[in-house]
């Protein structure tokens, strides 16, 4: 019993001595933007927009799982990227400080869903606009425009569509972009999620990865020394701001506050501390749909 | 309802690779949980520590840490980057199930009483011939059911492989649930249905092994 | 099991004990240039620096796999227990005299045991869970749920089998009703040995919450995903994972075996074999010949 307990204790002592944690990694973080929330903004009463803005709170879905566009770290508390940047601005335009958003994790099943029932406010979530979408949900923008594209290893030799036939690409389960890449001869890969998939790349079990090019510009960024995009775009996705059906007077709002962003040049701060970090050049704000 | 009648080929698709890696990943098994279970019972006392040692490891462990392992981990140190995605999924069931194997086998080893060693020695027979013609015989038919079960349950865990690009029978269910989403419960009953055949044709074929052994018992 | 009684082996003589001892050194020696040889070739490799194993003594990331473990455990308590009262149910279904209510029971039993736990939990999530529905950690546990209450329904029937017939018997004998007989003879006895049989399935369990992984529930791999998305230390952590499942098991094993021998004696753990048609219906083969789930 006795030998038991020193063993205990020495395992207890080997254990507080991990426990006092000397390590420190990851603390860099990614870059954010301070925003303050405009404390005059006024809003028609009866709208959302007011609503929100006596609430003084909002929740906006992101993508946690892409750098560059919505992604967030074990340690961290709050996601960063592109996307992320833009709920900002949204927010800081209702009135709502940064401290003040609930960020919540959407994945590309669950976008539409959390909208209609409200589980979310906004989603900024590499939402691409489609006809589809539009009959469920409101989606206003679009505020970037992307499209399928591939993330090779910076020494590999794949530079066209054709150069894909027969080698082996990764995608996201059940994703468009991977049925798009079997159609042109590769065999799909599917994973659950992008940062898998382009670990397989980084790693060379394949030969490509295929989505938005947006979403591969944030893994180029994050590793610019072994891994570059490439291909012309075979595809066009137009991000845009998802909102509840239930409140089409979002769209207006939406849309004068990209712009807004765009002239003030806050849109463009927020691509080049994240997006732009991959040395992509900063795009003008593309042409905004008319809302209905 | 049309999409899963007009792309049936991906469902039979989806479940030839499940059969493919399930057949593979058994052979893998049963020759690797063979060979521990000669550790683990054998007179040799360090590798038979090493066959415990491994067996209680695994064991504890989830499959999916150990596809994480082969397929992220191994890559990292220059190992299996250019092998097959079937291969590597084989390679991991196999490290997995072998243990499960292992103690199956033991389980038959430990059922055979010892008086029939004994007797066999008794009457003057050789170690090669008691272990052929009396101890063997007997672990095995006794190491059938346990053995079925572990081969029923790792049909079933290759499942696991639609996390790391395995277009196998989950992962195909997951892409069609994608496309459509009103006929979910009938795509899950389809592919549920795919499993409950492949199942109980193993445990089919147990029972029939068995019956046949029993009777000549 | 001492050695010098094996069935396999006869009582090694004095040069035969020795040839044993030379193998012993050999392959202590094979062992030992084998681990040597990992260490030089992890090393080789670059997977022994500093920076790949930071995160594991850096606090913040420490406490988020506290967390994650934390969140694991609680997925596997919160799903066995909720198993529980769902294999009691089907358990006593499955026993039940009436055929309306055995056949459902057993079919339903059968379904859950012979689909993948990772089929159900994918449709369990996208039917039910995404949007406002009941999210990925609960489809995560009502997938474990039906899984393990199904495991355990066989694990319960064996349980109520294996006591005595003569309680039963007795019981009816001195005017006991069929409810009676179960709630106040016969569940009380099954379920003490069917602990050690239960604690078993926290592991089981325990290791499937792994499986949220995939519909991005919380948990001890996931937040294993995030650090190796974030330092790609996939190797590292991976080890530390695996540590930490292995452990948390262990300590479980440990508790069963002491449930086991404290409360229960010398028989054996009760088992089931995996679905099929193995079952004791078909007269296949007794419970208690089973080894464990996989």
């Amino acid at each position: 019993m006795r030998m038991t307990r020193i063993k205990v204790a020495a395992v207890a002592a080997g254990l507080a001595m991990v426990a006092a944690g000397c390590g420190d990694a990851g603390s860099s973080g990614g870059e954010t933007r301070d925003v303050e929330a405009d404390e005059n903004a006024e809003f028609e009463s009866g709208t959302r927009m007011a609503e929100l803005n006596e609430q003084g709170s909002i929740k906006i879905g992101v993508k946690f799982d892409q750098p560059g566009i919505g992604f967030k770290g074990a340690s961290e508390d709050e996601p960063v990227g592109f996307d992320v940047e833009i709920g900002k601005i949204l927010a800081a335009d209702l009135g709502i400080a940064p401290e003040d958003i609930e960020w919540v994790e959407t994945i590309s099943d669950n976008r539409e869903p959390f909208l209609e029932e409200g589980e979310v406010d906004l989603v900024v979530a590499s939402y691409s606009i489609t006809e589809e979408r539009r009959q469920v949900v409101g989606q206003a923008g679009p505020y970037y425009e992307t499209g399928q594209q591939l993330l090779v290893r910076s020494d590999s030799d794949i530079s066209t569509v054709e150069d894909i036939k027969g080698t082996e690409v990764c995608s996201v389960t059940g994703s468009t972009s991977l049925e798009n890449i079997e159609a042109e001869g590769a065999t799909a890969r599917g994973f659950d999620t992008y940062s898998e998939c382009v670990d397989q790349v980084l790693n060379g079990s394949l030969d490509a990865m295929t989505t938005d090019g947006a979403i591969l510009l944030g893994y180029a960024a994050e590793d610019p020394d072994n891994l570059k995009v490439v291909v012309e775009p075979f595809s066009e996705e137009r991000y845009g701001v998802g909102y509840s059906k239930d409140a089409p007077e979002m769209c207006d709002f939406i849309n004068d506050s990209l712009e807004t962003a765009a002239e003030d040049g806050s849109y463009d701060e927020a691509f080049e501390i994240t997006l732009g970090e991959s040395g992509v050049e900063t795009p003008e704000l593309p042409a905004l749909d008319p809302c209905a | 309802m049309e999409d899963i009648v007009s792309n049936f080929d991906l469902v039979l698709s989806g479940f030839w690779i499940t059969l493919q890696l399930a057949f593979w990943s058994a052979l893998g098994s049963l020759v690797i949980g063979a060979l521990l279970v000669a550790m683990r019972v054998g007179p040799v006392r360090v590798l038979a520590l090493f066959a415990t040692s491994y067996v209680n490891i695994v064991r504890n462990t989830p499959l999916l840490v150990i596809f994480i392992l082969v397929f992220a981990g191994f890559p990292a140190l220059d190992l299996l980057v250019g092998t097959p995605f079937l291969v590597k999924g084989i390679v991991t069931m196999t490290i997995y199930t072998s243990p499960f194997v292992c103690e199956a086998l033991r389980a038959g080893v430990n059922s055979v009483q010892l008086g029939q060693a004994e007797a066999a020695r008794a009457i003057g027979m050789t170690f090669g011939q008691t272990m052929t013609q009396v101890v063997l015989p007997q672990a095995v038919r006794a190491s059938v059911p346990p053995l079925t079960s572990v081969i029923i349950a790792m049909t079933k865990n290759t499942s696991i492989a639609a996390v790391f690009g395995l277009a196998e029978a989950t992962a195909r269910m997951r892409g069609f649930t994608n496309n459509n989403a009103d006929d979910r419960i009938l795509i899950f009953l389809v592919f549920a249905l795919g499993y409950i055949v492949i199942v109980e044709a193993i445990s089919g074929a147990s029972w029939l092994l068995e019956r046949r052994w029993r009777t000549v018992r | 099991m001492s050695r010098g009684t094996s069935v396999l082996f006869d009582v090694p003589g004095p040069r035969t004990r020795l040839r044993h001892r030379i193998y012993d050194v050999a392959a202590l020696v094979l062992l030992v240039v084998g681990l040597v040889g990992l260490y030089f070739f992890l090393d080789a490799k670059g997977q022994l620096t500093y920076e790949d194993w930071e995160p594991f003594v850096t606090p913040e990331f420490m406490v988020a796999l506290g967390e994650g473990w934390i969140t694991t455990i609680q997925m596997a308590l919160t799903a066995v227990l909720l198993a529980l009262v769902f294999g009691v149910v089907l358990g006593v279904g499955k026993l039940s005299d009436h055929r309306w209510v055995r056949l459902p029971s057993a079919l339903v039993v059968e379904f859950f045991r012979a689909v993948p736990l990772l089929l159900l939990i994918v449709f369990i999530f996208l039917t039910y869970g995404v949007g406002g529905g009941i999210g990925s950690y609960w489809s995560v546990v009502i997938g474990l749920m039906l899984y393990n209450g199904s495991v355990l329904a066989e694990i319960f029937r064996a349980g109520i089998n294996a006591l005595p017939p003569g309680q039963a018997e007795a019981a009816y004998a001195v005017g006991m009703r069929k409810t009676q007989v179960m709630t106040t003879i016969l569940l009380p006895q099954a379920v003490k040995i069917m602990i050690p049989a239960i604690i078993s399935q926290c592991v089981v369990a325990l290791k499937d919450t792994s499986l949220g992984f995939y519909v991005l529930a919380p948990g001890l791999t996931a937040v294993g995903r995030s650090i190796y998305t974030e330092f790609r230390n996939q190797f590292q952590t991976v080890l530390v994972l695996a540590l930490m499942y292995i452990v948390t098991n262990f300590i479980l094993t440990l508790i069963a075996t002491w449930v086991q021998k404290r409360y229960v004696g010398e028989r054996d753990q009760l088992q089931v074999g995996a679905a099929g048609l193995s079952d004791q219906d078909t007269g296949l083969a007794d419970a208690g010949t089973r080894h464990g789930q996989v």
